[in-house]
């Protein structure tokens, strides 16, 4: 049963009509008889200018975010985001440019996106990039419409049906998979996590048309095989894919095209600091080797010798497009921005410190908890509260939800699936020394708590500005707008907040 | 070095604590030679610039792009130059919102959740659909993912889409399909109105097995169709209606939901988006509930907590696919949330008034110019059928050459529509918002005028017959001109 409204009101809750400030001139042109029936009432809020900004400000203020909270996030890569990217990106000669403008007027863009064609494939050690898709999971299934082509040139296409993918991965890997139209094989991970490389000989029939690995892997491990797997695919005639969600780890240090990988995506949200916006938008570029550059989406920019850049179009082979027009530029921009800010050197001093900072937290904590990372991580470290679950009933997702009360955001729980009640930590480069201190000091405390007060950590959080919510009757309910107060009324809660599914993953 | 918080002394003592010598050693798992070809290949990349010299490099490059800040903008085709009050990007651009991560916990992202509640109620009203998703990426994609899902309800695998739709929404629709049982099949248009041509679609319906019928209000030529007719004609075929509308254009049309549309998708970009090369855009998604366990992407759903205290939380994620893997309704794991929150902005400032101003403005001046366009000799409206804010015109002359010429005057556009429709070569599309003025619309005209062939009207020496035929005289020379306005010959 609902007692209190939320911390804010809803706009609609706020509506007075009438009272929407006027932003346009009047009609300057005769009007024209209009040829189609008009609509009568939108049932669109008018709340005065004021209004609308205290409205949205104190939402702004009812979120955590990278300006104001540290995010452990494993395996999200939550960096600063820095302010000079967003000034770049907010400079009319980019903002207000329409994508279908001539190639003349628009030479400026044409050279972002090129130069960070180039510089990406470079990053990756492969031979050429599209900045094409929207997102890591656009590029995954880009990356495998290529694969499909290429198999299909070579009267493969048929016979190779299936995705391999370790039981370890993403979620997105297995789902951008069966969008091509492929079956999924999972194979097992080994004792420590990573690629088993006996279940992948046997997984890796002729009907295999690539392999798609995280490396590192999602426990934050460096596939020490990687060479050897990437052989024995490529001796199967199958291609190897590599998720790139975990670059931050290895920038500089190594490149998936000397392991053998032949094509990869970015997250330039998670590696290369654009921001996460709440969700999106992001970008997901996707770097191949040469014998996959026929297949990359339209249209792609190219440099004449006069030094002009052009889309290309004539491309007959490409796998089609992914977006209405160019991609996200938007956020490729700022990736590319901040790629030139720090250069190769600073690139590689980006994955030392994330390392660095991710084995210092798991110093400090796997005395205290368990960890999958006995010898070390790269840029996260797993732990484990099965320990804590046996003995006082407090889960990984109780400790997710009192880290709030300490000031910090949770770390990724139950993901990977393959560790019991893990809790994933990544800290990036870009946190003082005091924050992991600081970070650190709260998962003892919590520690503690779970030792004298397990029902406090059942009830967390308590400081924020609502209790843990109930994700079942959400989904029962399933209340998605606003229409009146009556349909909120009769969905009510039997006042015990259940997760929608006990033990999912939460990023 | 620019964003390190650590400093010297502060690895050190981390170090200490790990236990080892030097962070290189963290890396020792990785063989030697993948480490030396890294290493060597970072040292040539480019950057490392400081901050003032990196953003007058990037000012440089931005210096090399027309834009519609300074020229003025008559193009549109999916991408739209509209006004956006100044309280939007002030508020949308908060750190709080910009930097916020993805809202699993709900806890600690009450304000995003709110925000997209809040936006999928105002689509709701906006559409007149029973639920909206917390966005996907463009118009396009979506519109692949209504396919998709089309195809999942019905157990069907042929779409039929319109040719009248955007070339670049059916690229993706194609793109996106090409592995999955499903098939797209083209209506065509009706060369006179720009409508799709209701026989053809009749004709397709016939044999029973389509999933969806695909239909654009307003289609790409800006034509408007009589979607109820189309609406009724699908679900009388047993097929769903996908509707592809312009939100913003909804101030004034009737929405989808209207005419009964089983799925309703767009670009959001016109609510309040700047054009920024095209993207990110904002991908709308909305349908009729009875589906809400197919639909793609995020959703966020009304709770409660255990005091009763109203919240807001992601829901159905049994859908999604961090949970199902490769059963998931699509593998998309990311929503545009910060373009969602400009939406959602744009339309709180413009309030249901302003929205409806936007739309009235942006249809009475493309009407004007449309009007305008067709008084110079040889520019003729290629399509009889009714118009929102865009129109096609055909010129007696290419259209890149009138292109070049509006760019000398800082003009930007028409779009040459021949560039996807071989049968419309040397047509344009010119679209007006409700930022284009009287005065913009004029000088458009002028401008236009004076790149045209220049005739030399003598009184009662010239008129047209009935097909629009006729001739005007030219520095002494007689052009004569057809009404399918590309036909032009000179006697000398």
């Amino acid at each position: 049963m609902l007692n209190s409204p939320s911390l804010e009101p809803l706009l609609f809750e706020l509506s007075d009509p009438g009272s929407a400030s006027d932003y346009l001139p009047p009609l300057d042109v005769p009007e024209a008889p209009l040829p189609f029936a008009t609509r009568a009432e939108l049932d669109i809020p008018e709340v005065d200018e004021h209004s609308v900004v205290r409205h949205f400000t104190r939402l702004s203020q009812n979120t955590f975010s990278i300006d104001t909270h540290f995010y452990p996030l494993g395996s999200c890569t939550m960096k600063y985001n820095p302010k000079l990217n967003e000034a770049v990106a907010a400079m009319p000669g980019f903002a207000s440019v329409h994508p279908l403008q001539a190639e003349t007027t628009s030479q400026g863009w044409l050279e972002v996106l090129f130069r960070a064609q180039e510089v990406l494939a470079k990053i990756a050690g492969l031979d050429a990039c599209t900045v094409q898709p929207l997102a890591g999971a656009q590029g995954e299934f880009c990356g495998l419409l290529m694969i499909r082509a290429y198999h299909n040139a070579r009267g493969e296409a048929d016979k190779r049906r299936r995705i391999v993918v370790p039981d370890s991965a993403h979620g997105t890997n297995p789902a951008s998979a069966a969008r091509c139209g492929y079956a999924v094989t999972t194979v097992k991970s080994n004792a420590e996590g990573g690629v088993d490389m006996d279940a992948m000989r046997a997984a890796l029939k002729d009907d295999v048309a690539a392999v798609m690995i995280t490396n590192p892997n999602t426990l934050g491990v460096f596939e020490a095989q990687i060479e050897e797997l990437c052989t024995l695919a490529h001796e199967n005639g199958a291609l190897v894919y590599m998720d790139g969600a975990n670059m931050n780890a290895i920038l500089g240090q190594a490149r998936p095209g000397d392991m053998g990988v032949d094509v990869m995506h970015y997250n330039v949200h998670k590696t290369f600091s654009t921001p996460h916006g709440g969700g999106g938008p992001g970008a997901g570029p996707v770097a191949v080797r040469s014998i996959l550059e026929p297949f990359l989406p339209v249209p792609h920019v190219i440099q004449a010798e006069s030094g002009e850049f052009a889309w290309d179009w004539d491309r007959p082979d490409a796998v089609g497009s992914l977006h209405g027009f160019r991609g996200n530029s938007g956020v490729i921009l700022r990736a590319l921005t901040y790629i030139l800010r720090h250069g190769g050197e600073g690139l590689r001093q980006v994955s030392s410190d994330a390392v660095l900072s991710a084995n210092y937290i798991l110093a400090r904590l796997k005395g205290t908890y368990e960890t999958a990372n006995p010898n070390g991580c790269k840029h996260e470290c797993v732990l484990s509260a099965s320990k804590l679950r046996s003995q006082y009933g407090v889960s990984a997702w109780d400790i997710a939800k009192r880290l709030p009360d300490y000031g910090f955001h949770a770390p990724t729980v139950y993901f990977p699936t393959i560790v019991k009640e893990s809790m994933m930590i990544e800290p990036t480069e870009t946190e003082t020394k005091a924050t992991l201190d600081a970070f650190c000091e709260a998962m003892l405390a919590i520690a503690e708590e779970a030792k004298n007060d397990p029902d406090l950590l059942h009830r967390a959080p308590l400081t924020m500005p609502v209790g843990r919510l109930d994700e079942a009757n959400a989904a029962k309910c399933l209340n998605l707008c606003w229409t009146t107060p009556q349909a909120e009324e009769a969905c009510e809660s039997d006042g015990e907040p259940k997760r929608e599914i006990a033990g999912a993953p939460t990023y | 070095m620019p964003y390190f918080s650590l400093t010297p002394a502060d690895r050190e003592a981390m170090l200490a604590t790990i236990g080892v010598q030097s962070a290189d050693e963290l890396f020792a798992d990785i063989p030697a030679s993948l480490r030396d070809a890294a290493r060597e290949a970072f040292a040539n990349l480019e950057g490392g610039r400081s901050e003032m010299g990196l953003k007058r490099d990037m000012a440089r490059l931005a210096a090399k792009n027309v834009h519609a800040d300074t020229s003025t903008c008559f193009l549109g085709a999916g991408v739209y130059d509209h006004y956006v009050p100044s309280a939007v990007s002030a508020l949308a651009s908060r750190g709080e919102f910009v930097t916020a991560y993805t809202p699993y916990q709900a806890e600690t992202s009450q304000g995003t959740l709110q925000v997209i509640y809040e936006f999928q109620s105002l689509l709701c009203r906006l559409t007149g659909m029973e639920m909206a998703n917390a966005s996907l990426y463009d118009g396009a994609t979506a519109l692949a993912e209504a396919l998709i899902l089309a195809y999942a309800a019905t157990k069907k695998k042929r779409m039929l889409v319109p040719r009248g739709l955007s070339p670049a929404y059916r690229r993706v629709a194609t793109t996106y399909t090409q592995g999955l049982p499903i098939t797209i099949d083209e209506i065509p248009f009706d060369t006179t109105t720009g409508q799709i041509d209701g026989e053809a679609l009749k004709e397709a319906l016939k044999s029973g097995d389509v999933a969806a019928v695909v239909v654009a209000q307003p289609n790409f030529f800006g034509v408007l169709e009589d979607a109820p007719a189309i609406a009724e004609a699908t679900h009388a075929a047993g097929a769903l209606l996908v509707a592809v509308f312009n939100p913003l254009s909804l101030g004034i049309l009737p929405p989808p939901g209207s005419y009964d549309a089983d799925v309703a998708i767009a670009d959001g970009q016109s609510l309040g988006l700047p054009m920024t090369f095209g993207g990110p855009g904002l991908g709308l998604f909305c349908c009729k509930q009875k589906f809400s366990r197919l639909a793609p992407g995020r959703l966020v759903g009304l709770t409660t907590d255990a005091e009763g205290t109203r919240g807001f939380t992601l829901t159905l994620q049994t859908r999604e696919q961090h949970i199902r893997r490769e059963k998931a309704t699509s593998n998309i794991c990311s929503n545009q949330a910060l373009c969602a929150l400009v939406a959602t902005i744009y339309m709180a400032t413009m309030g249901e008034r302003g929205v409806r101003e936007a739309a009235t403005h942006s249809f009475h001046k493309a009407a004007y110019a449309r009007e305008q366009l067709q008084t110079l000799p040889g520019v003729k409206p290629v399509f009889s059928g009714p118009h929102y804010h865009e129109f096609a015109v055909s010129l007696p002359v290419a259209v890149e050459t009138i292109g070049k010429a509006l760019a000398e005057e800082d003009i930007i556009g028409p779009y040459d529509l021949g560039r996807d429709y071989p049968e419309l070569e040397g047509a344009a599309l010119f679209c007006c918002t409700e930022k284009r003025s009287r005065e913009d619309i004029d000088f458009l005209t002028k401008v236009l005028s004076a790149a045209l062939p220049r005739p030399k009207v003598e009184s009662g020496a010239s008129g047209s017959d009935l097909n629009g035929n006729g001739s005007v005289h030219l520095d002494g020379v007689a052009v004569h001109y057809a009404d399918d306005a590309r036909t032009f010959y000179l006697d000398w």
